[in-house]
């Protein structure tokens, strides 16, 4: 392997490593707050995919500013689960809240294809097209402009979360619920937020990956898995943990993926596998 | 009352309860007409039952849906009366059945063999369908023939590529497309021309994705390089539904073959031709694959850069200016379904022609019958839309032996027949234009 193929290779596995980890810091967020795990997550992603690519279709909007209305539109969503279905399964016992957002993933998935039918669809003149070259090695403007936006996003989740008073009381409401509302934290707000903020990382990573990726109905099974597994390698519940979890699954897939293709994604799940052995609470997890 | 039926009796019972009014009438103590004299031949069926399995959910719901339009216009022109030179066309239904009308039962396997498998032995079983068509996926095909194989049902095939299919010899297995050894066949074929025409081509590459479908290509590829002389430097095998092939690119490019083989489901081959495109590789691609070729919004979806890979293909929309037929399918189609016909939806409804045409030279729906008429199929080409010399099935293998391929190439946003040459409706871009040059 030459030198400028391996940077190559490794800038390619970090690129897309940085959207990994914006859609599992929005899926440790769900997680750390509610004790939850959204298996529609996948879907939210394909909605906001598909969001981005009619504003592109109908209106002539880029994924560069509609970005700015799918983080929004997903917010509402995520809102919209939460009050309408996940307020209702709170103290529900396991197996419910499982199935419950399991079904929303089928439901999405169902709805998505009969909406809009089960052709691939894709953006095919994005505003950021092409590749630059730097030293003879190649980067994608669109995978470019995606991981931008992805460490923009996860760093404004990571403020919100580490550095306010809002950020804070959810924090207490992830430690510990009781003890939180009786310090007159409103955790009904905060799971609500939860899911608001989690749904819109996921909005925002739609957007940034449809300006490269086929779009069409079934699209958030290829990154849903991946996520949960760079949420259990981070440490559920920590946003830190999605970060670099998302990094190393990136470049962990892209490398493995050059040496021996067939093997990608077993390299994958061995690096998760060895990590859980030799700490199952995951990288940064607490428990 | 419910009670468990054997095979053997369920294969008689099969008869019985679809096919003879007067047996069943008898069973169930309702004087027959006739009762005491021997038994009349059988009441032919108002209704001939079908079990249609495809991937109508799920990640391949697209083609599965190209495959169930060409299923329903077969059906409705079998069933209609059309001026169009095709078996059954001019008749209404099944003349030799008393007009008996084809009625598909449709099953979705979601692209899973395990379900391909429990549909079938849904539609055998409970509803009591004469013969099985489908299921697109080979792998799905494999499981759902062995369900039909083991009931001692017809099963038609008319889009699964993976030759290992019609290697088992099965007795009640049909295939009417041309499989991937002759799809690959034909792409070597054209590399032979080019190198007439003074193109040079050492080494190849090939990138399959990892199931079934791609192994068997993967194989077949090999074995063609060999006997073409070709030398395979790079072979990759990927998992299908991967979020990222920018390493399997990588690789590709560091290994630089004249030639890149490629076999790949759509969703796949959009994200390698994007790549291909970010990292700026741009040696001839041959597509050992249907995937894409078949689904019009692939070609949508990735708009110029789908261009000048070549493919190969089955049917293509050119050749109505050969086939009469073809020419009125098509735009029947169009009309009726609102998208143009690809090389699946007419795969598939060649497949349900043959099957419908079987049956009605079987005069019955008893399956031994059926299996003998469509042992004995041997229809035209002319009477067919596709670019083969005719259906006829071989005696062990039961592969359609007319069925042959054509290489198309994407130019200007449409499909052209490029080889073989002396049909081609558009001459052959070679090598493909870089990416900076587009």
């Amino acid at each position: 392997m030459t030198p400028d193929l391996l940077v190559q290779v490794v800038v390619s596995g970090l690129l897309i490593g940085f959207v990994f980890a914006l859609i599992s810091v929005g899926l440790t967020l769900i997680f750390g707050v509610m004790d939850i795990v959204n298996f529609a997550h996948g879907e939210f992603l394909m909605l906001a995919m598909f969001a981005a690519f009619w504003l592109y279709a109908l209106f002539a909007v880029d994924p560069v500013f509609s970005v700015l209305v799918c983080g929004p539109l997903l917010f509402v969503v995520g809102v919209l689960t939460h009050k309408l279905l996940i307020r209702h399964i709170l103290n529900a016992p396991m197996l419910a809240q499982i199935f419950c957002t399991f079904g929303l993933s089928v439901f999405l998935k169902s709805l998505a294809q009969f909406l809009w039918g089960p052709n691939f669809r894709s953006i095919t003149e994005p505003l950021l097209g092409g590749r630059i070259e730097v030293l003879g090695v190649f980067f994608g403007l669109p995978q470019v402009a995606a991981a931008v936006g992805a460490v923009l996003a996860t760093g404004a989740v990571y403020l919100l979360i580490y550095r306010t008073e809002l950020g804070r009381a959810l924090q207490a409401t992830s430690e510990d619920r009781q003890t939180a509302a009786l310090m007159g934290i409103d955790t009904e707000r905060m799971f609500t937020l939860a899911w608001g903020i989690g749904a819109a990382c996921v909005g925002v990573a739609g957007a940034l990956l449809s300006m490269f990726y086929y779009i069409y109905p079934e699209v958030g099974a290829v990154f849903a898995l991946t996520s949960y597994v760079v949420v259990a390698l981070g440490g559920f519940g920590s946003v830190t943990g999605a970060f670099i979890g998302g990094l190393i699954i990136g470049l962990v897939q892209v490398v493995a993926g050059f040496i021996s293709p067939a093997f990608k994604m077993v390299v994958v799940y061995l690096v998760y596998m060895a990590v859980i052995l030799w700490r199952p609470q995951g990288l940064f997890g607490r428990w | 009352m419910v009670r468990r039926v054997s095979r053997r009796e369920f294969n008689f019972g099969l008869v019985g309860l679809i096919g003879g009014l007067a047996v069943g009438c008898a069973q169930t103590g309702t004087p027959a007409p006739g009762a005491g004299q021997p038994p009349a031949p059988p009441a032919a069926p108002r209704e001939v039952k079908v079990g249609a399995i495809y991937p109508l959910t799920g990640p391949v719901a697209s083609s599965g849906l190209d495959c169930r339009y060409g299923i329903e216009l077969a059906a409705e022109i079998v069933n209609g009366k059309y001026d169009l030179p095709l078996p059954l066309a001019r008749e209404e239904g099944l003349p030799n059945l008393g007009g008996a009308k084809i009625q598909l039962i449709w099953a979705d396997h979601g692209g899973s063999p395990e379900r391909g498998q429990a549909e079938a032995e849904r539609l055998i079983t409970q509803e009591k369908v004469v013969a099985l068509i489908g299921a697109y996926h080979s792998s799905v095909t494999a499981t759902a023939s062995q369900v039909a194989e083991r009931m001692g049902v017809p099963y038609v095939n008319a889009e699964s590529s993976s030759p290992s299919l019609t290697e088992r010899g099965f007795k009640w297995f049909f295939r009417t497309g041309p499989h991937d050894a002759t799809f690959g066949k034909n792409l070597f074929d054209l590399l032979r021309d080019m190198e007439k025409k003074g193109v040079k081509v050492r080494t190849i590459g090939i990138v399959n994705e990892n199931t079934l479908y791609g192994s068997d290509a993967n194989k077949i590829t090999k074995q063609y390089a060999q006997e073409y002389g070709y030398q395979v430097v790079v072979d990759i095998a990927y998992p299908a539904n991967t979020s990222d092939v920018t390493s399997e690119v990588q690789r590709i490019k560091a290994n630089n073959p004249d030639v890149l083989f490629q076999v790949s489901y759509t969703s796949d081959l959009i994200l390698f031709i994007r790549t291909y495109k970010q990292l700026d590789y741009h040696r001839q691609v041959m597509r050992g694959d249907s995937a894409g070729s078949d689904v019009p919004q692939y070609a949508k979806a990735l708009g110029k850069d789908a261009e000048y890979a070549v493919t190969r293909a089955a049917w293509s929309a050119d050749i109505t200016a050969k086939r009469p037929a073809a020419k009125a399918v098509a735009e029947m189609f169009q009309q009726k379904f609102g998208q143009p016909m690809t090389e699946n939806s007419a795969r598939a409804f060649t497949g349900m022609l043959v099957l419908a045409d079987a049956i009605n030279r079987a005069k019955s729906v008893d399956p031994e019958a059926i299996r003998q008429a469509l042992l004995a199929t041997n229809i035209p080409g002319d009477q067919t839309i596709m670019p083969w010399q005719g259906v006829k099935f071989d005696e062990k293998t039961h592969q359609n032996i007319y069925a042959q391929g054509v290489n198309l190439q994407i130019i200007g946003g449409q499909y052209y027949t490029v080889w073989p040459f002396d049909l081609a409706t558009r001459e052959i871009v070679w090598p493909m234009p870089k990416w900076s040059q587009r």
